[in-house]
């Protein structure tokens, strides 16, 4: 054999490699283009830098008080000073919100990083293996789903007591069963494709052709869910600061818990309820936009 | 389409015990165990040590569980920390008002999201699609409890058009609930003005309840008219000389109704547990805001007996979600 024949062949055996970073170039550059995945993108990044860098943007301190200028029933508004006001405790609104971005992010990244490494774990075995495991671990799922999300994680929120740890461990067990069950649905669906086959009828070993070709093909899903996760991971766990199970440490500025604390405040001071919740608002949308945009980048469907 | 269904059913019964057995095992997982969950944190030594023996926690674990599922059966789900009344007392007073709102708002979404996703798909590109995909990407973003106090501070605080809480007027107490739905109540027992008051505090929160399922409803009827409108059956309908009306009901509608269904199912659990947070908001008296309470309260048996009843009723929503698939669809019951 030659040495260019040789060569030939390596480019050939590489072409799987090329396709799919060909598949993910291919992601970006429909991203780059949708308008939709710009706004998202641009939301998440503003987020993601506001929370990095709240020493730096926030004005104040967000425990320091002025109590000097608060009367119950009427907080200073919007001033040049505290360009969101102050809240109940004569605590400048803006720098909570900014280094409430912090809290948001972190409860998010790490609850959906729990979920998606168990659940991913899970989904593995089972889609891998088949069998009992397969059956022992979707029904297991399908009980978990069986709780609607938001009441599941009160419950172990509850069990586990009033801390930001167990609102991450909540929402992260929460996102278990969906992580588990997309996984082992695309990895099915991805073991009987043809290239399978192929490499099992070349006798590849099955361990290695579900570890080098089923499992990374099936990941696109997963990071779509995750980006979509990170949106309702935020609203999960701003409802359950809302609901009093955040941390028990009234200086930490959850949005959630912000707001519960203007309801009493609601009709003089009704802009402190507005802040906390377009903040929610602006961060879940970033999420979701960005998530369904990546839906459709990497929908093969939709590749042309 | 009989066999269908009672296969369907069957399929019930591993969830349902699944699911006792998470519940189950949940206050045992409590930080104290159950004597926790059933006396609250504070107990004496003497009190935890009568508590287990009477409710036989030094017998095995296996045998636990089937006295709880005997109790649980037998709908006793022991006594509230907070208020020393059973919980299924509790819970059934509050049923029929979480029953009244999330019955309102999926009306809401349904009414509106139904007609708003199908205009938009017929009228795809036009300003009535941008509008809807924008709003509803909206009501996906917005929290419920967020928008709870929107609605709150604008129509009840400033117009003044809704009340701001609660569940029927205070001036309204000597009203008779009968049935506990306070609507129904007030028509049955001739009391129209309970009706409308009764309807007034159930608005604003059915409206911000309404929101997720109504933005979700708009997306999936869109995007499943416009998939169906694109069949070839269609395009041989028009081809053949059918008029847009008997096409759209019959061949539009019909086929795209299937995932529509669907996410009605789904999006009734996040209803269920929307409810704890909008029921919260408007200190409305449903089983929501009874378990948001009994979650600050630490109290054990009303959070367990709680998410094991909503469950339930989530489980049991689905479970009609799939028999309507058999009525939609005749394929579905022959696979």
């Amino acid at each position: 054999m030659s040495l260019s024949g040789a060569e030939a062949q390596e480019t050939e055996l590489s072409q799987p490699e090329e396709a799919r970073g060909g598949l993910l170039r291919d992601a970006f550059r429909r991203l780059r283009r949708s308008p939709q995945a710009i706004v998202g993108a641009t939301l998440v990044l503003l987020f993601v830098f506001v929370a990095i860098f709240a020493p730096v943007l926030a004005p104040y301190s967000p425990t320091a008080q002025d109590l000097s200028q608060v009367r119950p029933g009427n907080f200073p508004g919007p001033s040049a000073e505290h360009l969101l006001g102050l809240d109940q405790l004569g605590r400048d609104e803006l720098s909570r919100i900014i280094f409430g971005a912090r809290y948001s992010l972190i409860i998010g990244v790490v609850s959906v990083t729990i979920g998606a490494t168990v659940g991913m774990a899970l989904g593995l075995l089972a889609g891998a293996f088949g069998g009992w495991v397969d059956s022992l671990v979707m029904r297991g799922a399908d009980i978990m789903l069986a709780v609607p999300s938001l009441l599941l994680a009160i419950g172990i929120a509850a069990l586990l007591g009033r801390s930001i740890t167990s609102v991450m461990i909540a929402i992260g067990v929460v996102n278990i069963p969906v992580f588990a069950r997309l996984l082992r649905g695309a990895m099915l669906s991805q073991r009987e494709s043809d290239y399978a086959l192929a490499s099992r009828s070349l006798g590849v070993t099955k361990g290695r052709v579900v570890l080098k070709h089923v499992f990374p093909n099936s990941l696109a899903p997963v990071i779509v869910q995750a980006t979509l996760a990170l949106a309702t991971a935020i609203t999960e766990a701003a409802g359950l600061a809302f609901l009093g199970l955040g941390s028990p440490d009234p200086s930490i500025p959850e949005w959630g818990r912000m707001l519960a604390e203007t309801n009493a405040y609601l009709a003089s001071e009704p802009l402190l309820a507005l802040w906390p919740g377009l903040a929610i608002v602006i961060s879940v949308l970033g999420f979701y936009l960005l998530g369904e945009a990546l839906r459709e980048a990497l929908d093969p469907k939709l590749r042309r | 389409m009989l066999r269908f269904a009672a296969r369907r059913v069957l399929l019930l019964v591993p969830i349902l015990i699944g699911l006792s057995i998470l519940v189950f095992l949940f206050v045992r997982a409590l930080p104290g165990g159950p004597e926790t969950a059933l006396l609250g944190e504070n107990a004496t030594p003497e009190r935890v040590a009568q508590v287990r023996e009477l409710y036989g926690l030094d017998r095995p674990v296996y045998e636990q569980y089937l006295s709880y599922v005997q109790s649980v059966l037998s709908l006793d789900f022991g006594t509230s920390i907070t208020t020393r009344q059973p919980v299924v007392e509790e819970i059934a007073r509050r049923f029929p008002g979480t029953v009244e709102l999330t019955v309102t708002a999926m009306l809401i979404a349904v009414a509106v999201g139904i007609p708003l996703g199908f205009v938009a798909a017929r009228r795809y590109g036009s300003w009535v699609d941008n509008l809807s995909t924008a709003g509803s990407l909206l009501g996906i973003a917005i929290p419920v409890f967020a928008l709870g106090y929107l609605l709150k501070y604008v129509f009840a605080l400033k117009l003044g058009w809704f009340p701001t809480q609660g569940r029927e007027d205070s001036l309204m107490f000597r009203n008779e609930h009968p049935t506990g739905f306070y609507v129904l109540d007030g028509i049955v027992t001739g009391n129209p003005e309970a009706a409308v008051d009764a309807l007034r505090h159930l608005i604003l929160p059915a409206l911000a309840l309404a929101t997720i399922p109504l933005a979700f409803i708009t997306r999936i009827t869109r995007a499943s008219v416009l998939e169906v409108a694109g069949e070839d059956y269609v395009r041989t309908a028009e081809a053949k000389g059918m008029t847009r009306p008997v096409i759209t009901r019959r061949h539009i509608l019909r086929n795209a109704m299937l995932p529509i269904v669907t996410v009605v199912g789904l999006q009734t659990g996040l209803l269920l547990s929307g409810a704890v947070l909008t029921e919260t908001v408007f200190a409305f008296d449903g089983i929501g805001r009874f378990l948001a309470q009994a979650v600050f309260a630490r109290d054990f048996p009303v959070i367990q007996a709680g998410i094991l009843f909503l469950a339930v009723i989530f489980v049991l929503v689905n479970l009609l979600v799939d028999l309507s698939y058999g009525l939609l669809d005749p394929r579905v019951r022959t696979r």
